[in-house]
């Protein structure tokens, strides 16, 4: 049997990690309740944000938490771009369309860090990397304590954002109904491309959380991606409260089936739920009906 | 169906027979037979995905059912290799239909239904990979035994003649499909569900037979893959990328038409050798091809390369300027969107 303390030290762990999940499905799950799509080069696009952590790290020295005011702003950009630019036009708005796009995209944009970086699995090792904080009698990794920080911060912010400015206000708009915030005089494609950007800025901040302790390669986005959909499928297609505790509720249980059933079968318990959710509750335990 | 019906079928399919007696060196009949098998496979997403509208994000799900029962029954239990073969089918048919019954009883469509196929090809990668049944994460191995009984022959041109009149068979399967009265109402809950069902047209089981031959069609693919390259592992016969290669196919081709999916098959990989031979050995710039060829497609050809040749006969090549203004009318009812 399983002492107590390690069950509890791999629910602290599952939490943190739970924390990164939910700041990349928050970007997921606000793409989603705002322009109704579901976006396919997500995973793509944080391997590029984590890649380019890497770099920032490897090639001009600077710390991976110092690049989340640089990577941010650069991210937002990027998605704002691919919205207007690529994946708007390209749809022609129909909802298959769109699927299909942001695929094609997430193929490039990984060929093309694979055709950069070649497969290599690379890290960075940072003082911090494997410090640890004592608590009580358990040990939690300093780095990921921050992640679990920022995660919920970061949240905090989005959620203001979005219910105390005028463009979160327009935002929430188009989300409720497209044609009457048109009406009202709201560029509808900018406030699309908006909200792409933001979910690709919550990208930033998960990529610059993570590297201290993960690796990166030019694949590793289809595994947190994949997660991603699970935890904004569980809270709710667009819910941004729902995004957080689903993320952290996966996380739980991605830690204690690995702790169960072992690293290979870790995984497993996240699909199951991802399945039964959309079987029985496809509208998540705080989304609206569809 | 009428015999006139199958004439394009006939000749098509007459004409690449002949291939193997021009061209006689392996890579090229590997590649050949390879992109049939991804046809095969893609035609069996099509049935699915392009006439009944139902977009599956995980047909590796029946591709890898299809290779690990070959490989399987001929490994632990000694069953001879055709008659796996047949097995992989009855397999990818009951794993489609029992995922279709889960799935469409739910009411799942759309991006919902994408999630959901997606979600189960991963489960059962991840149990591939770690079950003993399946050989865990070091896979299967088929032992080399050349004999036709084991459906391994010393010729490729052997091989690639049979997957070429599986493909055949598929191809005369979908045109019967097309003609048909189930056809005609998998395309009816396609265009509108709502509206087919008030019609009359029982939706679930409609689309509960189309996911079980897409399945199976799909899974004989897998089977085939197996018997070729006689070794599968999780990540090959599960992995996403089949999901992903298997659904290019046909919406490069033309979704939804008989052709479509062995067009798109062909222009994809003959487009990434292409771009291989160029660009020599910077790794994924096939794929960086493929992804951008999806990209333009649903942009500016979203009939895929069937649809598009049928426009331009249809207005003839010198008229493009006045058509694209027609195009841009049909837009408008979705263009807000």
């Amino acid at each position: 049997m399983y002492s107590p303390q390690i069950i509890l030290e791999a629910m602290l762990n599952g939490l943190m990690t739970g924390a990164v999940y939910a700041l990349i499905a928050l970007g997921l799950t606000l793409i989603y309740g705002v322009l109704h799509i579901i976006n396919f080069a997500h995973g793509a696009l944080l391997t590029c944000a984590m890649f380019a952590v890497w770099v920032a790290w490897a090639w001009l020295g600077i710390d991976p938490y110092a690049v989340i005011p640089l990577l941010v702003p650069l991210m937002f950009a990027l998605g704002y771009g691919l919205q207007r630019f690529v994946i708007g036009p390209a749809s022609h708005g129909d909802d298959g369309n769109i699927l299909l796009v942001t695929l094609g995209l997430s193929i490039v944009l990984e060929n093309v860090l694979l055709a950069t970086f070649q497969s290599d699995t690379r890290t960075l090792d940072t003082d911090y990397s494997f410090q640890v904080v004592a608590l009580g009698p358990l040990l939690l990794s300093f780095p990921r304590l921050i992640g679990l920080a920022v995660a919920v911060v970061v949240t905090g912010l989005l959620w203001l954002v979005l219910n105390r400015t005028d463009t979160g206000k327009a935002i929430r708009a188009v989300a409720r109904e497209k044609l009457g915030a048109n009406l009202v005089g709201i560029d509808v494609p900018h406030i699309y491309a908006v909200t792409f950007g933001l979910g690709c800025a919550c990208l930033a901040v998960a990529a610059c959380l993570l590297m201290p302790t993960f690796y990166v390669n030019p694949r590793i986005g289809g595994a947190f991606v994949l997660v991603a959909f699970t935890v904004v499928v569980l809270g709710g297609m667009g819910s941004i409260p729902g995004a957080l505790l689903g993320g952290l509720f996966i996380g739980v249980v991605e830690s204690l089936c690995g702790l169960f059933l072992g690293d290979s079968l870790g995984q497993l318990g996240i699909f199951l739920i991802f399945i039964a959710v959309l079987l029985v509750r496809p509208t998540g335990l705080f989304g609206a009906k569809a | 169906m009428t015999v006139r019906d199958l004439i394009p079928v006939l000749v098509l399919v007459g004409l690449a027979a002949l291939l193997p007696l021009v061209v006689t060196a392996s890579p090229v009949l590997n590649f050949l037979v390879f992109m049939l098998i991804v046809a095969l496979g893609a035609q069996g997403w099509n049935i699915l995905g392009g006439f009944g509208g139902q977009f599956s994000f995980g047909h590796a799900a029946f591709f890898g059912t299809g290779a690990y029962a070959t490989a399987i029954l001929q490994l632990r239990w000694g069953v001879n290799a055709w008659a796996g073969l047949a097995a992989a089918v009855a397999a990818g048919g009951a794993v489609g239909w029992a995922i279709g019954f889960l799935s469409f009883r739910s009411g799942l469509r759309g991006s919902y239904f994408a999630l959901v196929t997606l979600a189960f090809a991963e489960v059962f990668r991840i149990l591939a990979n770690a079950a003993p049944l399946t050989g865990g994460a070091a896979g299967l191995l088929i032992g080399l035994d050349v004999r036709p009984a084991n459906l391994q022959f010393a010729d490729r041109a052997v091989f690639y003649w049979l997957v070429l009149g599986f493909v055949a068979a598929v191809l005369v399967l979908t045109r019967w499909i097309q003609r048909s009265r189930f056809g005609a109402q998998l395309v009816a809950v396609r265009e509108n569900e709502d509206a087919a069902k008030a019609l009359g047209v029982d939706s679930l089981r409609v689309k509960l037979r189309a996911i079980a031959l897409s399945g199976a069609v799909t899974a004989l693919a897998g089977g085939l893959y197996a018997q070729y390259f006689l070794y599968i592992d999780a990540n090959i016969a599960y992995g996403g990328w089949i999901s992903v290669e298997l659904l290019l196919a046909p919406i490069i081709g033309g979704v939804g038409t008989v052709f479509g999916p062995v067009v798109g098959a062909l222009t994809l990989h003959g487009l990434g050798e292409v771009a291989k031979q160029f660009a020599g050995r910077i790794p994924g710039i096939d794929l960086i091809v493929f992804g951008t060829v999806l990209v333009l497609a649903v942009a500016f050809a979203r009939g895929g390369i069937l649809g598009l040749l049928e426009r331009l006969r249809d207005r003839g090549v010198g008229m493009l300027p006045p058509s694209a203004k027609s195009r841009t009318a049909k837009e408008v009812p979705n263009a807000g969107r």
